[in-house]
């Protein structure tokens, strides 16, 4: 079996009194897109930047192309590329001067010609990154995070408070890379991020990996069952839901009840049944397709963005 | 060095897209200039001359507000972390900045001169050679202050006040703005403690008496002498996140940059000329516009006994 490109052992890292990263290992193989799946503060940008070199871990292992970021951080930066999550340039820099600059840090480097075609943004090359939209910005940042042509490139929450169209836009770029064998490690809170790009995720909460595999394996783990969720006039019990035909289980969550089926529509008729002989009533009903949410809400209990 | 060089190009162009940096780095120094030479020198060349050392010290001086906050605001923005990611070190972040400072910071002492020279006809701007190393140590010292600086202090709004508790010491008590034959005996010794106090004295010394550079050591090395402490404690001390911190203890490193100052301080209070020579300039001065007064007032009155008198006589 070949090495992996990262290698992450038993990693922690602390802030004052406060666990950020408690004890997460995972490996990355070469050419593979992995994903931290997480919601905020979970300590999935504290452990990438570990891996960027940026922050140094209290202890733990890891390894990024053979070097420790810890130790070899100089030689790391050259064959990493990074698109962190709070970041700017300066407001009066061109579009054009920022990657010809970030080009001249790199012995071998991409011509910013092709990258600028590459990531659309030809007829911003004179454009202020002040005068940028929020899009633009981030496909700038993907652009120089390519611009040393790198071996492993790291995105930190690469779609995070961008408008659904223009995070289809980076979604696309994303896959383009996938197509070019990049290894891609990236942060999302994002379900349907992680499900399209992810060859592998790792769901990460309060600092540790809870449960690690491909998006498929994670479906096929809870059983392939719909999330219908359900509000009501009036609160009705878990476990009376959870006892409906077709219901294999049932969670009260933020004043919804969450109901995951393996029979969606005798499921649905059953509730409504149910209802009319609580002289309850029906608010709202959501139906769900599997996804990674659900494997989030049964191993923690909560949504992604609670 | 290409990326070097290209940072210092950002930072420079950076610079000249910023309206403020045009205000503060061109427009105040020549309103300065002018308020030295035209009111307090009254456009009189001798004394523009005198007065050219301390306008040009107050400029170089200001090197450390910009360099400060250019670098605050950068951290602040994370701006720097993009950096960090990248195999840009810390010195080449530094070593940017300060050429940048030197860069921008040049022309408008060029032109100040210049102006000394043609317009305010100053008949000689003494040792070029001692003014320029001045200038350049001067530059690079005090824009590595601002290095230091930047690095203690984790806001802007720290910045800015501590900016200002030095900033005013430095240019009251120098002699860039009052003379410094006019401070009691007791400010001019607290004066020897500070670097701007040698800079301008050096600056009159190289332009008034045109000093050269072997009779300015001590300006020129305990200039150099604290740049090199300067930068060292800032590449030490340098933080590319936001949200590092640095505690109360590291703040005394700024106390760490008096040390050579502190030091010469004393051995000028001692044995040293520095007191002494701006009396000794300031009475030459005197000397020399009561020697000028003099003559024009034992000048001849009428046509007949003017020097071209006899010429036209011959005609």
């Amino acid at each position: 079996m070949p090495e992996p490109v990262i290698r992450v052992e038993n990693l922690v890292k602390r802030y004052g009194d406060v666990e950020a990263v408690r004890g997460v290992s995972f490996s990355v193989s070469e050419g593979e897109v992995f994903g931290l799946l997480g919601p905020n503060g979970a300590g999935k940008t504290s452990t990438i930047e570990i891996l960027e070199g940026l922050r140094n871990a209290d202890s733990g292992t890891a390894v990024v192309c053979g070097y420790d970021p810890g130790k070899d951080a100089a030689a790391l930066k050259y064959v990493i590329g990074a698109a962190l999550q709070s970041t700017a340039l300066p407001d009066k820099l061109r579009v054009m001067e920022a990657l010809k600059l970030f080009a001249s840090f790199y012995k071998a480097n991409k011509n910013p010609e092709e990258l600028l075609k590459r990531f659309g943004l030809e007829e911003k090359r004179n454009a202020f990154y002040s005068q940028l939209s929020g899009g633009q910005k981030q496909r700038l940042a993907l652009a120089i995070a390519l611009i040393n042509d790198p071996k492993v490139v790291f995105l930190d929450e690469p779609t995070a408070g961008l408008d659904p169209q223009v995070r289809r836009e980076i979604y696309d770029i994303i896959e383009e890379l996938k197509r070019d064998k990049k290894t891609i490690v990236l942060t999302t809170h994002y379900i349907e991020e992680a499900e399209r790009l992810c060859d592998r995720v790792a769901i990460i909460d309060h600092g540790k990996v809870i449960k690690e595999g491909t998006p498929s394996q994670f479906k096929q783990a809870s059983g392939d069952k719909t999330r219908i969720e359900v509000r009501l006039a009036r609160p009705e019990s878990d476990a009376t839901l959870k006892n409906l035909e077709g219901v294999s289980d049932c969670r009260a969550l933020n004043g919804a009840y969450v109901l995951h089926c393996q029979r969606p529509p005798q499921a649905i008729v059953a509730l409504v049944k149910h209802l009319e002989t609580q002289n309850n009533e029906l608010v709202s009903l959501e139906i769900f397709t599997p996804s990674l949410e659900d494997v989030f809400i049964e191993l923690t209990g909560r949504r992604l963005r609670d | 060095m290409n990326h070097l060089i290209l940072l210092t190009g950002m930072r420079v162009r950076l610079a000249l897209r910023n309206r403020m940096f045009f205000f503060f780095s061109i427009v105040m120094p020549l309103v300065f200039f002018f308020l030295y030479a035209a009111v307090f020198g009254k456009s009189e060349p001798r004394t523009v001359a005198y007065l050219l050392g301390p306008v040009l010290g107050l400029n170089v001086m200001g090197s450390f507000w910009g360099l400060s906050a250019a670098l605050v605001g950068f951290r602040e923005q994370g701006i720097l972390r993009r950096f960090h990611v990248s195999p840009v070190t810390e010195l080449d972040m530094l070593l940017s900045s300060i050429f940048a400072n030197y860069a921008l910071a040049l022309p408008t002492l060029v032109i100040e001169l210049a102006l000394a020279r043609y317009m305010f006809r100053v008949p000689s701007l003494g040792d070029l050679f001692s003014v320029w190393l001045l200038i350049t140590t001067g530059i690079v010292s005090f824009g590595s202050l601002g290095l230091v600086i930047a690095s203690v202090t984790n806001t802007m709004q720290e910045t800015q006040v501590l900016n200002q508790l030095l900033w005013l010491p430095l240019i009251f008590l120098s002699g860039a703005t009052i003379p410094f034959t006019v401070l009691s005996k007791t400010v001019q010794h607290i004066a020897l403690f500070l670097p701007a106090t040698y800079l301008v004295h050096g600056l009159k010394r190289a332009i008034v008496e045109s000093a050269h550079p072997t009779s300015l050591l001590i300006p020129l090395l305990s200039l150099t002498v604290w740049f090199i402490l300067t930068l060292f404690l800032s590449t030490q001390l340098f933080r590319w996140e936001p949200e590092a911190k640095i505690g109360r203890k590291a703040k005394l490193y700024v106390a760490a940059t008096a040390i050579p100052f502190l030091l010469l301080g004393l051995w000028e209070a001692k044995y040293g000329r520095v007191i002494a020579e701006e009396n000794t300039t300031i009475q030459r001065l005197d000397a020399a516009e009561k020697a000028e007064k003099d003559k024009a007032q034992q000048a001849p009155k009428s046509p007949a006994e003017t020097p071209e008198a006899p010429a036209l006589e011959k005609h």
